[in-house]
């Protein structure tokens, strides 16, 4: 993988987080490479949520480190991590259904045109540039004004991954992008993924699904009432250890028997 | 799962989506916000040239007099719609309206300040208090709503306390006399384009007074100010919300303000400045209101929250927010006091009024939430 060659460029370290008495985080430690797609899995109330949301920046952690590209960085806003190149797409929060994909695309980054003193959007441009980057990703949209509510759950995705590779995301962090779409959806996303991964941007990706990360996944590290289990690389790690690593081990195996199948 | 996936890095799937209708014209006219103030607009013009068409509504005075009670509707329209689309209300807008006239009447007659001072004095009160609203508001996350509806009363008791315990009654007057001379007042009071009417009267388009000391002048003297500050509004309002950053940020607050905030828009900033906004278009009603009748009462503005907010909706506006149109809200306020006036002029019982707003209200929000079905695809 050429992707170790490179050093990472997000690094957490020993990341805790308390929220009041409550302990959400109990020492994580996660890095991300350029041109990696690193899943982060993890049951229900994991920690998954409030892992990622320290990184892009939404919470300060209680203590840890987080470096960007070497450096030690502490955002205290979303817009500060944003900034810095970490770009979070969530899962039902990426998009406002009763805006134009365009308005969504740029909405806090909208292009600027000047008329005497009037400063007002670029339209020509704005519509021009969505409707090729949403080319790149595969989706030929009907017109640039089409509101986003229009579109599928896959697609919608699509709409905010694009957004955040334009505006020059190095680190894309996508949580549960999967968790509410059909199959062929969810097919159409994971290539995505793969796409931008060939750009060079590193992924995280958070899902529960074992075979959505095993589909695209370089790196898994599994996530357990606040700590990080481990971290296995492709090709180490069955589907079956990462489902039982997920669930804690025992009933699992137990409820599996009983379902006949992999859960 | 990998047998769906596109083979990676292909040539990215180009073909159109064969379960994609194309959305015909009749269909794309259908979801612009602003259908329903057009064809509202139309068919109440069509009813009063039918049933009031010879009776003055559509000469030159009786087109000046709903163009003036539309405008006065329009002006609090502007500032209601913009301010729903961002996704908040503002009920306190009347009262607003009642304790703005009532503030630049104190400062202006009782404590005898110029009446440019009182006017400013005023504005800055207004938009300060439109600024304590939104900032309860975004700050407590409680629905503008109740928090509105809490200085709907505080507003407008301290509109009738002050007057009745400094001069002891509720209506003072004399503002006129007070603006004489002024520079500020005429932005509000004034006419502009006087010659124009009086050019239009020399042609014969428009009447002139017969006997009395003013025979020979046209009827209209000019364009009211009313009316200028109404359309300057809707110009502006549907410049900022369309065209501009800033309206794309109302847009996006008003639309799903989490999505917003994580990309960014600083939604706080935003939703209060338009309660600000909402509060300066309720100074200006107001202060154009106690020019024309050079009082002030304490009881002025009763129910005009509620008059906003109808013609923000029949414009097409979504009352969850981010959705609407201020040209659409302009509309819905031009149906108003066409209605109001024509009701009138057809000698018909005005209390029948407010049946009409009622009912027109529920077609209308019963329109916009089958046109949001088809905009966002819901079913």
């Amino acid at each position: 993988m050429s992707s170790y060659d490179h050093n990472p460029i997000v690094e957490m370290a020993d990341i805790t987080k308390n929220f009041g008495p409550v302990i959400a985080l109990n020492g994580v430690s996660f890095d991300v490479r350029p041109g990696e797609c690193h899943c982060l899995l993890g049951d229900n109330g994991a920690g998954k949520s409030t892992f990622i949301k320290t990184m892009s920046g939404v919470h300060k952690p209680s203590s840890g480190k987080i470096l960007f590209e070497g450096r030690e960085m502490n955002f205290t806003s979303p817009r500060d991590a944003m900034e810095a190149g970490i770009a979070t797409v969530y899962q039902d929060l990426a998009m406002i259904p009763l805006m134009s994909v365009t308005r969504n695309f740029w909405m806090g980054r909208e292009p600027i045109r000047k008329l005497g003193p009037l400063k007002m959007i670029d339209f020509d441009k704005a519509n021009t540039v969505t409707m090729e980057e949403m080319r790149k990703m595969g989706i030929n949209l009907r017109s640039p004004d089409q509101a986003v509510g229009t579109l599928s759950g896959g697609e919608r995705q699509t709409v905010a991954i694009a957004r955040a590779v334009h505006f020059g995301a190095k680190v894309l962090i996508l949580d549960e992008p999967t968790s509410a779409l059909g199959v062929r959806q969810t097919a159409n996303v994971l290539s995505t993924i793969d796409k931008v991964r060939k750009k060079g941007i590193g992924i995280v990706f958070i899902t529960h699904n074992v075979r959505h990360a095993l589909a695209v996944g370089d790196r898994f590290t599994v996530l357990n009432r606040g700590k990080t289990l481990g971290t296995a690389q492709r090709g180490q790690i069955t589907p079956e250890e990462l489902q039982d690593m997920m669930a804690g081990g025992q009933e699992m195996v137990a409820l599996e028997g009983s379902l006949g199948g992999t859960v | 799962m990998t047998e769906e996936a596109q083979p990676a890095g292909g040539p990215p799937n180009t073909k159109v989506d064969e379960r994609v209708r194309e959305i015909g014209g009749f269909r794309r006219w259908l979801i612009r916000p602003e259908l329903g103030g057009i064809v509202g607009t139309i068919a109440v013009f069509l009813f009063f040239i039918i049933f009031a068409g010879d009776s003055g509504m559509f000469n030159a005075q009786g087109i000046m007099n709903w163009s003036q009670v539309s405008a006065q509707f329009m002006i609090i329209a502007v500032g209601a719609c913009m301010l729903m689309v961002a996704g908040e209300f503002d009920l306190s807008v009347g009262s607003m309206i009642g304790f703005a006239g009532m503030s630049i009447a104190i400062l202006g007659v009782t404590l005898a300040l110029p009446i440019w001072i009182a006017i400013l004095l005023t504005f800055a009160l207004c938009i300060a208090i439109g600024a304590i609203n939104g900032l309860i508001v975004v700050k407590t996350g409680l629905p503008s709503f109740i928090v509105t509806l809490a200085f709907l009363f505080i507003l407008r008791g301290f509109t009738i306390f002050f007057p009745q315990i400094i001069e002891r009654r509720t209506i003072i007057g004399g503002i006129d006399t007070a603006a004489e001379g002024d520079w500020l007042a005429p932005l509000f009071g004034g006419e502009i384009f006087g010659f124009v009417f009086q050019w239009l009267s020399d042609i014969g388009l428009i009447d002139v007074f017969e006997r009395g000391n003013r025979a020979g002048e046209p009827v209209i003297d000019g364009l009211p100010m009313l009316i200028v500050w109404a359309l300057g509004l809707v110009v502006v309002g549907h410049f900022v919300l369309t065209r501009t950053r800033f309206g794309n940020w109302i847009f996006a607050a008003g639309g799903d303000a989490q999505a917003a905030r994580y990309v960014g828009v600083p939604v706080e900033r935003v939703k209060i400045s338009m309660f600000m906004f909402t509060a300066f278009c309720a100074c200006v009603f107001a202060t154009c209101q106690v020019m024309e009748f050079g009082s002030a009462g304490a009881d002025r503005g009763l129910l005009k929250e509620f008059e906003a907010i109808i013609a923000v909706v029949i414009g097409g506006a979504l009352l969850t927010g981010g959705y609407g149109s201020v040209v659409g809200a302009a509309l819905g306020a031009l149906i108003f006091g066409v209605v109001q006036q024509g009701l009138f002029f057809a000698g018909v019982e005005s209390s029948l009024f407010r049946v009409f707003l009622g009912v027109i209200l529920l077609f209308a929000v019963i329109l916009n939430t089958y046109i949001r079905r088809i905009i966002t695809g819901e079913r």
